[in-house]
């Protein structure tokens, strides 16, 4: 026999334990939007969920990133000189990159740090909403149109001295290669007058790439670029390109050294992070999420 | 400066890897205090990348650069800052600037040389350290990045002689590039302009002629470069480089004087009576845990401190006129004003010089630290009269680290066991040390300051040998001590009977605080 579920149990005994339904002829009071964009997190960065998520993230998500990705976290010493808020704009590869910058990048804003996540993904249901606040001090951030208010809002946390993570990808690459940035970190430079970090994430695809739910423990390089300014003559557009064209130098920083990067950056000739644009078998091939072949020496002659 | 009165409390002496707290005689004493940290630049990047782009008297450096040219970028070693700096080192940041020039301009042959003249080879911890790791992992795999060797019998060039008879030998790698970049770190006044190439880049067929007994004891002091017979010798030998069409862009640097930051040694750089409450606890748990520990863990807690240095100053540019601004940038921050000499002067030695960093400070260096570079660090007069004492406060056993300092061992069991004298350990020893095999393969090949340099180390204390009426160490191995030619005493008290033999009753005493860093200016 089967147990009527407890929701449908609910709704049969209807009013009061659900809501009444409007009469006929009544206009229906307007429903005040509470999720997506319209998520308010303030809750989120108040004492006590500020100081369980530093917990949390210090404990369980340092020992889980640690297992999982094995980091290494390279020129940390390009953020010397800065103490104000940041935005940390990186590559997107897996849901665990938002955990290995919380855990890995440096104090004072590992612990200052919001994170724009996708208002449609991540702020779609109201306990989701809640995780993503609480557990990465996520705010909503619309990723399918311009959205003041989401602009206003990381402008004004900004401005209250809050660090932000964005992933101006607006996703999780498919297919290991980047995806054309969206503008808004760097919208945000301009506007707040913050400076913007560029970093390149390598090997988190490899972990745990988009489609997958069970990681693979692999290395992973995290390389941290030096803080870029705009110029005053510099408009969004353009230092958005600079910002993309800075994590594409870190991904060649991380695969050749620095000196080759830079070389290379000086001649217009950095690798770009979307990879071959022909659609063949040799764009997956190349992809930076492959897992490299097992090169360990079989120990029975095949 | 403060005059010692019965109120003075005991003032700090450093004595090694430990600390003393000595009561000074009253109404005969004063301290000399080292001057306060200048405040540091607010952007030091932009202020590299704006000396660079403006040099003094030279054309800017992407205009010295060109595709297929030859360009060496040479570097200061590990015997500066003291103690080290925080990362970033600034040479990080500056070679990091030269070469983001470079990349634009596209040259491609780029070698870069720890000019670390006959000092041991840096190790590859040690060039992280002061290249960053960006740098060492682009260049040092290639064999682009490496230490200078100056027994390299195809690595070392003679370009020539001054009018004075003196060889002028440098690296051929840096003789034959189209461009030098020196990239200078000016702890003190001695340091930069010729002597970076003249002296880093160099072998003992050139040092030898400024590195010599003769030249120190004209010299007054060697930190005041106008009366440094040491400056002349290097300056001529500059001249020559000069003249030979070696083309070198300098870039000279200045630090502040924060040696010890916020952090648990920042009692050390306070005058006694701004300790508050919170400073004596750390110094008495400091104390108390140093002198507990073993000589090898004092060591390695110690040598592991990194100073908050903030850069003070960036110029770049022609040799010479780069070096007038630099030296007065250091003498911003570390004179002070010194009226009258004084019967006794009376120094500190702490655990670090520039030639036992990540090592042990043995005899021969203890000599060199307190009669070379504490005795020198004045301009003018020096600060203890001529025939008057010099108490220097530390350990001084007869311990050497065997990687880094072979040749002294050697030096302090033969040489010092005939003789103290200068001239005589000169014209008898120097040769067979400087051209020994054994010692030539072992700075080559492993980690030893090379053969001659235990020599330079006395000659550097011989014009305070020929000043001072005699040298007492204050609670050092009494054996070792005379061994040293110097006198031993188990205390401070001790240490002043003995200097009253020498310069009389109730002499006048000075107290020169250091570490930080400073220069007296006798008047």
């Amino acid at each position: 026999m089967r147990l009527p579920s407890p929701l449908a149990r609910v709704r049969a005994a209807g009013f009061p334990w659900t809501a009444a339904p409007t009469p006929r002829g009544v206009e229906p009071p307007p429903q005040v939007e509470r999720l997506g964009d319209a998520y308010d997190t303030d809750w989120a960065r108040r004492p006590v969920a500020l100081w369980s998520r530093i917990a949390a993230l210090e404990s369980v998500g340092r020992v889980a990133t640690r297992v999982t990705c094995r980091p290494t976290v390279h020129n940390l010493d390009r953020l010397g000189g800065n103490d104000g808020p940041l935005i940390f704009v990186a590559n997107h590869h897996s849901h665990l990159d938002t955990a290995l910058l919380l855990t890995t990048l440096p104090m004072p804003w590992r612990h200052e740090l919001v994170v724009a996540a996708a208002a449609d993904y991540f702020f779609d249901t109201a306990p989701k909403a809640a995780l993503a606040a609480w557990a990465y001090g996520a705010v909503p951030m619309e990723r399918r149109r311009a959205s003041r208010r989401s602009a206003d809002r990381a402008a004004t946390l900004l401005e209250d001295g809050w660090s932000l993570l964005i992933f101006p990808e607006g996703g999780r690459s498919p297919d290991g290669w980047g995806q054309p940035h969206k503008g808004g970190a760097a919208y945000l430079g301009v506007r707040c007058g913050v400076p913007v970090v560029p970093v390149h994430l390598h090997g988190t695809g490899r972990v745990l790439p988009k489609g997958r739910t069970v990681p693979e423990p692999h290395a992973v390089q995290i390389n941290v670029g030096a803080p870029l300014r705009p110029e005053p003559d510099e408009d969004a557009r353009r230092f958005a390109l600079r910002v993309e064209a800075g994590i594409a130098r870190l991904a060649d920083e991380t695969s050749s050294d620095w000196w080759e990067a830079r070389r290379r950056a000086a001649i217009g000739s950095t690798p770009s992070l979307k990879g071959p644009q022909q659609d063949t078998w040799r764009r997956d091939w190349h992809s930076p999420d492959r897992r490299p072949l097992d090169r360990r020496p079989r120990r029975w002659p095949s | 400066m403060l005059d010692v009165d019965r109120s003075t409390p005991p003032v700090l002496l450093h004595h090694g890897e430990q600390f003393r707290l000595e009561r000074l005689p009253a109404d005969r004493s004063r301290i000399v205090y080292p001057p306060e940290p200048l405040p540091g630049l607010d952007d030091p990047d932009a202020a590299i990348r704006r000396a660079i782009e403006e040099p003094i008297d030279s054309e800017p450096l992407r205009e010295l650069l060109f595709p297929d040219m030859r360009l060496t970028i040479a570097f200061d070693d590990i015997s500066l800052p003291l103690p080290k700096m925080r990362r970033p080192d600034i040479r990080q940041r500056v070679i990091e600037a030269v070469l983001d020039v470079a990349a634009d301009v596209g040259v491609d042959d780029i070698h870069l040389i720890a000019a670390l003249a006959l000092h041991r080879r840096m190790t590859e911890a040690e060039l992280r350290h002061s290249v960053g790791d960006r740098v060492y992992d682009a260049f040092a795999p290639r064999g682009q990045l490496y230490n200078h060797d100056a027994e390299d019998p195809d690595g070392m060039t003679v370009i020539g002689e001054t009018r004075h008879g003196e060889e002028v030998q440098i690296s051929t790698r840096a003789a034959t590039s189209d461009l030098i970049v020196y990239v200078n770190l000016n702890l003190v006044s001695m340091d930069g302009g010729w002597k970076s190439t003249a002296t880093g880049l160099s072998g003992y067929q050139g040092l030898r002629h400024h590195h010599n007994v003769a030249t120190m004891r004209a010299t007054r002091s060697f930190m005041d470069q106008d009366r440094s017979e040491l400056h002349r010798s290097n300056w001529r030998q500059g001249a020559v480089l000069r003249d030979a069409g070696i083309k070198v862009f300098q870039i000279e640097t200045t630090v502040n004087n924060d040696l010890f930051g916020d952090g648990p040694l920042a009692v050390l750089a306070k005058r006694e009576w701004e300790w508050t409450p919170r400073d004596r606890a750390t110094f008495m748990g400091v104390k108390a845990g140093l002198d507990r520990m073993t000589p090898g863990g004092r060591r390695r807690i110690l040598h592991s401190w990194e100073a908050p240095y903030a850069l003070t100053s960036v110029q770049a540019g022609e040799v010479e006129a780069v070096h007038r601004i630099t030296t007065e940038h250091v003498y911003d921050q570390q004179l002070v004003a010194v009226e009258g000499q004084t019967d006794v002067v009376l120094y500190g030695l702490p655990y670090v010089g520039p030639y036992n960093v990540n090592s042990i400070m043995n005899p021969i260096l203890v000599m060199c630290l307190g009669l070379g570079y504490f005795f020198n660090m004045y301009r003018g007069r020096p600060v203890v009269r001529e025939g008057g004492v010099l108490i220097m406060t530390h350990p001084t056993t007869d311990e050497f680290h065997p990687v880094h300092h072979p040749s002294y061992i050697d030096f302090f069991e033969q040489v010092l066991a005939e003789t103290t004298d200068p001239i005589e350990i000169e014209r008898r020893y120097e040769v067979g040390y400087a051209e020994d095999e054994w010692y030539r393969h072992l700075y080559r090949t492993s980690y030893a300051y090379h053969g001659v340099h235990p020599f330079y180390m006395w000659y550097w204390g011989s014009h305070a040998l020929e000043h001072l009426g005699g040298v007492v160490v204050v609670g050092g191995d009494p054996a070792t001590v005379r061994r040293l030619g110097f006198r031993p005493a188990s205390t401070l008290a001790d240490a002043l009977e003995i200097a009253s033999d020498l310069v009389g009753p109730s002499p006048s005493i000075t107290y020169v605080k250091n570490p930080p860093i400073g220069m007296a200016d006798v008047t």
